[in-house]
Order: structure tokens, then sequence, then C-alpha cells
């Protein structure tokens, strides 16, 4: 009796709503999957030894995993979460020594017929010291050793990955910003953030004369407008000079640091060049799938461009334009509300926790996810360049779709657990 | 921390904002524009075109005249080529290095993934080799259609020829024709191009990403069979017509010979002519501009392009109207004291004739009668005045198919010259009368007719007063159709009786000792006839003759004209006398075959062109023509030989 009643009430605890996306997200990929690798041609019979059935294979473990997290005692992952940071930021060492070498990325662990991506659990490994540490320490975000702390359990798995190297996965990591921004890192180091992101696009747009000229103008009106503090035009004159300098560092990285092929991309989503034969094949052939949809989509196993392999690496990274094609703006539109309804409800249950680990972690689950959503998307519509990062729950592979799920189920776990205390 | 916690509003509204411009993009690809659903279509539709063969041409024993051959296009995906033996292809092919780079350039730029055309019409024989070895050639593959052959090298001006459309033809198509068809551009191709061409066949097929075909579209819905074109009886009988450009060969001029019952052309010479392979396959363009080269210009097609003074040719239509209209019978006559003068005209006639009638009159080709009778015909009192009765007189006369089209299945006729008094009183302004225009009675002056005018006109009187509009393709398709134009009888409003007089002087031109094309008598068979000698302002006069055989129940009508031949009955009478000999019996009598010979090797080509002077002769009205005294006349200097081997 007491054990049913345990159970009733653990399970009453869970968010059902949140799990209800999730499985519905889960679904939509399988279907698209199945959609993507449909062959008219071979006989339609159900066969694990596909990519559709490892995908149900997937998802079905996904969810054991998932269960069996709720299962788990909540301080669990509090407590341990130095130590499965530890464990993920040495599997980023080990795929570096044994990983296997895919597309130019040394990002996979062979493990009999599956591959582990260590990048992918370094996520909520990171995101759970992340956590541990603001509540633990509950450290002023506003002070510098406290962000340098932060910064370096965030940049540690950043710096791993991009040894192997994998831009996508290690941009994700900018996603912790949010959360510490909720925690209390000021607004203006996220200005600054994204400002010199800014500039280095423009900086490849605009001839450097241009940018230098108008920098000078800005800062100078700001000066004008401040003229009567002193200080305030020391540091607007400061930030102006700063820029500028950047400008030329900026250069310098582009055409150093980035791969070629990475240049190309970024060149090619600012339309500083055209190629829709070479590297914007395909963002070129996905725009192209998804346009074709239209409004109610051309229906399950009849878009032309996805059945004859028009899109590449369409039941991974491009998985969308299978939907777009076949669901059309209908199907796209439901598939962004549901993962905005999602997020947004991650948000509020992060927020009413007592725990301040379980709302950090909250936040980062939200952040994460929302990033992997906002670039695959952008890319699959070329509004973001190509970026290889797997669209969650929906596309094609154990590796991604385990992690999302655990990340996920972590914190459903926390959320149940809210009135007690870790 | 409220502060901290109104952040959750600024994460949330990022979350919100990201979203709106995901599906705001979204909108604008999928919904707004259709751009990407046409590039979808592209991307995986292709529609394999399937080439019908060109109706075949037949004479009217259906032997071809014209057939198809299959040649092989050699065709490229660029996107589709890998390394290989360039060096091997192009000696298979037969082209060098730059042809190979500027071809494969050229289908580059018309599309990479789409095939086009890289070398085309390859023989049997090369395709045979190159099919061997085509896995050598990635990317390369061939197409097979069809193009002309003309089995005996006949009849090009009949037959025209066919051409890779122009970007002008795919335009005034409307959209039928697509780059790398090909349409007729001159004779029966052209004319009945729509008929010939057949249908298209269409097959839209899917392609996926590395081109290889999946299936077909939609289950073939919208795919249709290509049709061939289809098939064409001509008139022309190709033996006749043979023998025709053999009798012709070297010199300038026509022959248009008409099945008189029937309107249906059975020979249709037009000298200088070329071998209408020569306009087929891949030197089509280099052999085009050879043959332009040639000042006799070969293009022409003399039978219904060239103006020529119908001549002596003329007269049995001035006493036919004369008798008509009554102011002659057969028996009234007129005397020809060598000349005929009017006011301050005056039309020498060749000998004289002292008292002439009907009959001896056009035997002999009197100048002075057809005066005489033309004079009787613009002066009738029931008419107020002359130019009142020209007028007449010339309604008249077009009904025999002068001064207009006659309406020919071939395109590019041309209408001859026949005015009417407005012109003449614009030009003379009201002061003249039947002496000023008093040459039009002897066919000069300003009267210009093609031979197959003339040949009309014989297969009129053939008829004796009606004409079916000439010809050149007999019946259309398995059903054998025929335009119901070419079966209408055309009347010419003279009474049949009236023929007969006009006939009998006709049948003395050939048969009687002193008819002008007696040395061109066949044995056995009435040919009627009449000689002329038109004059050239150009050059040498012009040979012609016309004429119909046999006299009762006509087979054949006949127009000859050999420019600068001199006299109608050295050259033209004897070339249509074996033409209808041939028709008539099936084959020449074994005794004429040395004069068919002799005749075939004549070469008569103008000089040389001179700088050009503007001929003003043939305006003139007082003209002087030469009438042939039969017999023995040497013909000019550019005819090679000895004379014409006398008659039996």
């Amino acid at each position: 009796m007491i054990n049913q009643q345990s159970s009733n009430r653990f399970f009453f605890n869970v968010d059902w709503i949140t799990i209800l996306i999730y499985v519905a997200l889960c679904g939509i990929g399988f279907v698209n999957i199945y959609a993507s690798i449909y062959n008219p041609e071979e006989s339609t019979v159900f066969n694990f030894s596909t990519n559709y059935g490892k995908q149900l294979i997937f998802i079905i473990t996904g969810l054991i995993l998932g269960l069996s997290i709720l299962l788990l005692d909540a301080k669990f992952f509090s407590i341990f979460s130095p130590i499965i940071y530890g464990i993920t930021m040495l599997l980023l060492i080990v795929v570096l020594v044994v990983g296997r070498n895919v597309g130019g990325n040394q990002a996979w662990i062979p493990i009999g017929s599956f591959r582990l991506q260590p990048s992918e659990l370094a996520k909520f490994g990171t995101a759970l010291l992340l956590a541990r540490y603001i509540s633990s320490f509950n450290p002023k975000l506003n002070t510098l050793k406290p962000v340098l702390i932060a910064a370096l359990i965030i940049v540690i798995p950043m710096c791993l990955i991009m040894l192997q190297p994998d831009a996508g996965s290690m941009l994700v990591f900018l996603s912790f910003m949010f959360p510490l921004y909720r925690e209390g890192l000021p607004g203006y180091l996220l200005v600054i953030f994204w400002g010199m992101v800014l500039l280095f696009i423009l900086n490849l747009f605009l001839a450097p004369w241009v940018l230098i000229s108008s920098i000078l103008a800005i800062g100078g009106l700001f000066i004008y407008f401040n003229k009567k503090k002193q200080q305030r035009m020391i540091m607007i004159g400061v930030i102006t000079f700063a820029a500028i300098g950047y400008l030329f560092i900026a250069k310098v990285i582009f055409e150093n640091v980035l791969q070629p092929h990475q240049r190309t991309r970024i060149e090619l989503i600012l339309g500083l060049k055209t190629d829709p034969r070479g590297a914007g094949y395909n963002v070129n052939q996905s725009k192209i799938a998804i346009g074709s949809g239209q409004l109610t989509g051309r229906g399950f196993l009849e878009g032309t461009q996805t059945k004859y392999g028009y899109v590449p690496e369409q039941s991974t990274d491009f998985i969308f334009s299978t939907i777009g094609e076949e669901w059309g703006f209908t199907g796209c539109f439901v598939v962004i509300a549901l993962y905005l309804f999602l997020l947004l409800r991650v948000i509020n249950l992060a927020e009413r926790q007592r725990s301040s680990f379980s709302r950090v972690y909250g936040y980062c689950v939200a952040c994460i996810i929302f990033f992997h959503v906002f670039i695959n998307i952008g890319m699959t519509i070329g509004i973001i360049p190509v970026i290889g990062i797997p669209l969650p729950f929906i596309s094609y592979g154990g590796s991604s779709l385990w992690s999302f799920t655990v990340l996920l189920f972590i914190f459903l776990k926390l959320d149940s657990n809210r009135m007690g205390f870790i | 921390m409220d502060n901290l916690f109104n952040r959750k509003y600024t994460i949330q509204g990022l979350f919100i904002v990201i979203g709106l411009i995901l599906l705001g993009t979204l909108f604008y690809i999928q919904v707004a524009t259709d751009k990407y659903f046409i590039s979808a279509e592209s991307n995986v539709l292709r529609k394999i075109y399937t080439f019908p063969a060109r109706g075949v041409i037949f004479d009217r024993n259906e032997k071809p005249l014209a057939q198809n051959e299959a040649v092989y296009d050699l065709m490229v995906i660029p996107n589709q080529v890998k390394k290989f033996d360039t060096a091997a292809l192009c000696r298979i092919i037969d082209i060098d290095m730059d042809r190979f780079k500027r071809n494969f350039n050229k289908a580059t730029a018309q599309s990479r993934y789409q095939p086009s055309i890289f070398e085309r019409q390859l023989s049997i024989q090369v395709y045979a080799t190159l099919s061997e070895q085509l896995s050598r050639f990635p990317g390369f593959f061939v197409q097979s259609r069809t193009i002309r052959h003309y089995p005996d090298s006949v009849a090009a001006h009949f037959l025209g020829y066919i051409k890779e459309v122009s970007p002008l033809d795919i335009q005034n198509s409307e959209g039928y024709y697509r780059s790398g068809d090909y349409i007729g551009k001159s004779g029966v191709e052209k004319s009945y191009e729509t008929l010939l061409r057949g249908e298209r066949g269409v097959v839209n097929m899917l392609y996926d990403a590395r081109n290889v075909p999946k299936g077909s579209y939609a289950e073939g819905r919208f795919d249709t069979a290509a049709v061939s074109g289809d098939r064409l009886i001509s008139s022309l009988d190709l033996k006749l017509q043979k023998l025709g450009e053999e009798l012709m060969r070297n010199k300038v001029g026509s022959i248009v010979a008409i099945e008189p019952a029937s309107g249906e052309i059975l020979a249709f010479v037009s000298s200088p002519s070329y071998d209408p392979n020569l306009m087929v396959g891949r030197n089509q363009g280099n052999n085009y501009m050879e043959l332009l080269k040639n000042p006799n210009r070969v293009f022409n097609i003399r039978p219904i392009q060239g103006y020529y003074s119908p001549g002596s040719s003329f007269k049995p239509l001035d006493a036919l109207l004369g008798l008509q209209e009554g102011v002659i019978d057969p028996n009234t006559t007129f005397n020809c004291p060598g000349y005929f003068k009017v006011g301050g005209h005056t039309v020498k006639c060749e000998h004289v004739d002292g008292n002439i009638a009907l009959r001896k009159g056009l035997a002999r080709s009197c100048n002075t009668y057809a005066c005489y009778v033309f004079q009787q015909l613009i002066t009738q009192r029931k008419y107020p005045n002359q130019r009142v009765a020209y007028d007449a007189w010339q309604k008249k006369v077009k009904k025999f198919g002068l001064g207009e089209k006659l309406g020919i299945d071939l395109p590019s006729e041309r209408n001859g010259r026949l005015y009417d008094a407005a012109y003449y009183s614009g030009k003379y302004s009201k002061y003249w009368n039947y002496g000023t225009v008093i040459s039009l009675a002897i066919g000069q002056g300003e009267m210009d007719a093609t031979p197959l005018q003339m040949a009309n006109i014989m297969a009129i009187i053939a008829n004796r007063g009606y004409y079916i509009k000439p010809h050149l393709v007999k019946a259309i398709g398995k059903n054998r159709v025929i335009k119901k134009e070419y079966v209408k009888k055309n009347y010419v409003d003279v009474e049949a009786r009236h023929f007969e007089p006009v006939i009998d002087g006709m049948q003395d031109a050939v048969n009687a000792p002193w008819g002008t094309a007696i040395q061109s008598r066949i044995d056995g068979i009435l040919m009627c006839g009449k000689t002329g000698t038109v004059q050239n302002p150009r050059g040498k006069n012009h040979s012609v003759f016309i004429g119909f055989a046999p006299r009762d129940n006509p087979k054949i009508a006949i127009a000859v004209i050999v420019e600068n031949a001199g006299y109608g009955s050295t050259y033209a009478a004897p070339i249509a006398s074996y033409i209808a000999e041939q028709y008539l019996r099936g084959q020449l009598p074994k005794n004429k075959l040395a004069q068919v010979e002799w005749m075939k090797k004549q070469v008569i080509l103008p000089e040389p062109p001179k700088p050009k002077v503007k001929p003003k002769a043939k305006d003139k009205d007082s003209v002087t023509t030469v009438n042939p005294a039969p017999a023995q006349v040497t013909p000019n200097n550019t005819t090679t030989s000895t004379p014409i081997p006398p008659l039996k």
C-alpha cells in the first residue's frame, strides 16, 4: 500500500504535460525519419536494421532511460554533479584519442554498433556543475571571480570540443550565458558579447573604413551627449577604440582561425558568395524542399525532394526539411509551437523551484534546447550558417536523443521533487 | 531579487521573438512565394522528348522521294562527366580538341545537370564504334533521331529542306518548337510542315538527386507517345522528274508538266538544281554557303519565281478571246506584210505571210495576225472607250491564271505581271490606246508569267476551257485526303468549241511542215504546242516551248524554258517532246536516245554577270520579236557542240 501510494504521489508530481510534448516531438521525429529514408522501390516491411527502426529503439530505450531517471533520488544529481562533469570531460578527452573520425570531426566513440558522442553528454554534465556551483556558493555574478569560475566551467568543454573540432556543438555552450544572466550576470556583458558577434559579422560585410568611421561617429555622438560627465566620456572613448581594435582581431580570426569550409558557410549566409551548387547546396536544397511544402505540405511520403534524396543529411541535421516539405507551413507551425510551449513551460517550472540548483538547471535545459532549435531550423531555412547540430528529439541519432532525454528528465525529476530539499 | 526574477521575461521574450522570426521566414518561403515550389519541380521533373519520324514523301507511283534515316546525337550531362580519355572520344567522333572544348563549354553553359547535344548527327557507323566504348565516357549517351534522306537526289526545289529551328522560329511558334527541333524551311517541307512534323512524344520522368530515373510522373497521366508525321503522296513522276533534271543539267531554266485533268504537276524542274542530300547532316551549313556562291542562284524556284515574257506562247490566248468575243472566226484573214504598224509602233513579223487565217497564223506564229486580233478586241464598239475594253480584256486574260498566284502548294510563289488600264492611264495620262500596248498581243511588253502559269495555260487549252489549280501533293496521310481547292474546276469563260480551231493551229506548229516546232514532232503522238523565243534584255533570248499531248484526251501539258538558249525550237521544244513521250509511252524510243544524251550534255550557261546595267528594253512597247525559221540554226557561242542531229 505504501509503495503504491508513494508511487502515485511520485507520478502525480511529474509534469505530464512536458512528457506529452516530449513524446509528441519524438513521434514527429520518427515519422519524418521514416519519410526521409523511405524508398518507394524497396519493400515497406518494417525493419530494425534501417535508421527508422533504430530510431524506434532509441526512442523506447530513451523513454526507459528517462523513466529510470525519475526513479533515482533527486539528491543524486546535485551530489554527483562534479563527478558527472568530470566523467563527461574525461570522455571528451578519450574521444580525442580513440574517437572515430567522421566527416573531419573526431566526435564519436564507437561502442559496438552504436556510437557515443561525448559532446552531447558534456552538455548536461556542464549544466549540472553550473547549477551546483551557483546553488552551493550563491556567488555574486556581478563580481569578477564568480564570473571567471562559471566561465571556466563552460569554457573547458568548449575547448575540448573545439579540438575535435566540432564548432556546432561548441557554440551550443554559449547558451549557458542565459542561465547566468538569470542568476545575476550583468546584462551589459551579454550586450558586449553579442555586440562583438554583430561587429564580427558586419566586419565581413562592410568595408573597414565604413565600419571604422561609423563606429567613430557613434562614439562621437555618445561623447557629445555625455560631455558633462568626464568619466563616461573616457569610458565611451575606450570602448570606441576597443571596438576598432576588435575589428582587426576579428579579421585575423576569420581569416586564420576558422576553417575554410566554415568561412565559406558564413560568407554564403551573408550573401557574400553565391554558389548554389557548391557549399550552398545543402541550404539551397533544404530551402527548396521546405518552400515546396507550401501551406499544407505534399503529404506523408509524398515529398519528391525528400524521397529522391535532394537534401543531404536529411534524417539528421536537415530533418526539418522533411517536415517542411511533407507537412507544409502547418506542420512547421505545429513543431515550432510545440518547442516554444516546451521552452516556456520549462522556464515556468524552473521559476517555481525552491532550490536554486533546480532553477539554474531548468534554465540550462531550456536554453540548450532553444539554441539547438534556433540554430538547426535557422540553418535549414538559410538564416544561419550551416552548423551541424541536431534538432532536439526529432533528428535521427541515439546519442543526441538520449542526451536530450536525460537532460530533460533530470529536470523533470528535480521538478517532481520541488517540495523536498536537495 | 525581484530584479532577477524579471529576467525570466527577458529570456522568455527572446524565445518568442526568435520563434516568430523562424515562423515569419517559413511563411515567406512556403506560403508567400512559389519560387521554391517551382525549383522543386525542376529538381525532380525531366521532360524526355521522343522525336517523331517526319512524314515520308512519295512520288505519284509511291516511290519514296524523301525518307528518314536514323542518326545519333551524342548527348552529354556535364556534371556526370568524369575524367576520361578525351582524345579517344575525339578520334571516334572525328572532331578536334578545339571543337571538343567548344562543344563541352556550350553544353555546360546550357545546363550542368540536364542533357544537351554535344555532337549532332553521327552516322550509324560512328554510332556502332562509339556505343561499344560508351562506358569509357561517363556522362555521355546517345539519342537517336531521324534525318531526311533522298534516295534519288531529285526534286530539290519541290522538297525543300529542313533545318534546326532558329530562335525566331521558336518565338513565332508560340512555344511549340524547342531548341534542337527541326523545321521545314522551304518547299513542301515548309508548306506541309504541320502535317509532316508529326507530334512529339513526351515522358515526364522523376529523377533523384543522383540523376537516376525514378519512374514516371503522376503514373504517366501527362505522357504522350510520338506520332510520326503524315505521309504525302506527291503528284510528281519520279522517272519524268529525273529525266527533266538530266535534260536541264548545265542549263538555266524550268520544266513544268501538268496532268490537265487533275492539275497534278508531273514534273517540276528548276535548273540549276542541287542534290537535296547536301542540305542534310552535319555539313548542311557549309554546303548551303557553297551553293549560295553559284551565280545562277540555285535556290531560286524558277517554275514559280522566274519571270519570263510569255512571248509567242501567249498567241493562242489572243485567238481564243477573239473567237469568244466574236471579233474573228476561224476563217477571218489578215494581211501580213511582215510587220504590223499602229501609230508610232511597229511590230515586226519574221516572215511575210500575206493573207493569213487563224490556223496558219498560230502554226507560223504570225505577229501581225496576233496584233490584228488584239486590235479587234480592244476596239470593239460595245465598250465606251479602249481603256474600258482593255480592262475587260485584262480580266479575261487573268481568268487564265496570269498576273496572279495560281495557289500552288509551295511557299514563295510569285504573281507574274499584267497591268490594268488604270496603270497605263497613270503612266500615259489617258492618251493611250491599243497601239500603246500592242506588244501585249505577242506576249511581250509589260507582261510576265512564271513557267507554272504558262504550263497552266496549256492545261486550260488541253481541257478545252478550265483548269484545276496546279498542285504537287495529291494525297495526304493514310486516308489520302486531297485539299478541296485542288479538285475544283476553274472555268475561263471561253466555250469549248472555240478551242478546236486554236488547237488545230497548235497541232500544225508541231506537226505541219510549216510549223515552228516540226523538228520536235513525235511519231504516233499528236502533240500540240507553241514555240517562243523570248527577248531577254540581259543577254541571249530564252528558248520557250509550251504544249500538250496527245491532242485528244490530253495527258500532259508542259512548259519548258531554257534561258539564253535562243530559238524555242532548238532546245525547249525537243526537251518538251522527250518529256511528253517519256510520260505517254513510259520510255523513250531507242532511236531518240542519242538525241537525248546529246541534249543532256549541252552546256548553256549565261556569261559571267557584267556590271549591272538597268534593263530598259523590257518596258518598251515597241518590241521586235524574232521568230525562228525552223531548222538548222546553230545556237550561241556558249553552246559547246554540234547541231541537233536530224530527226527522222
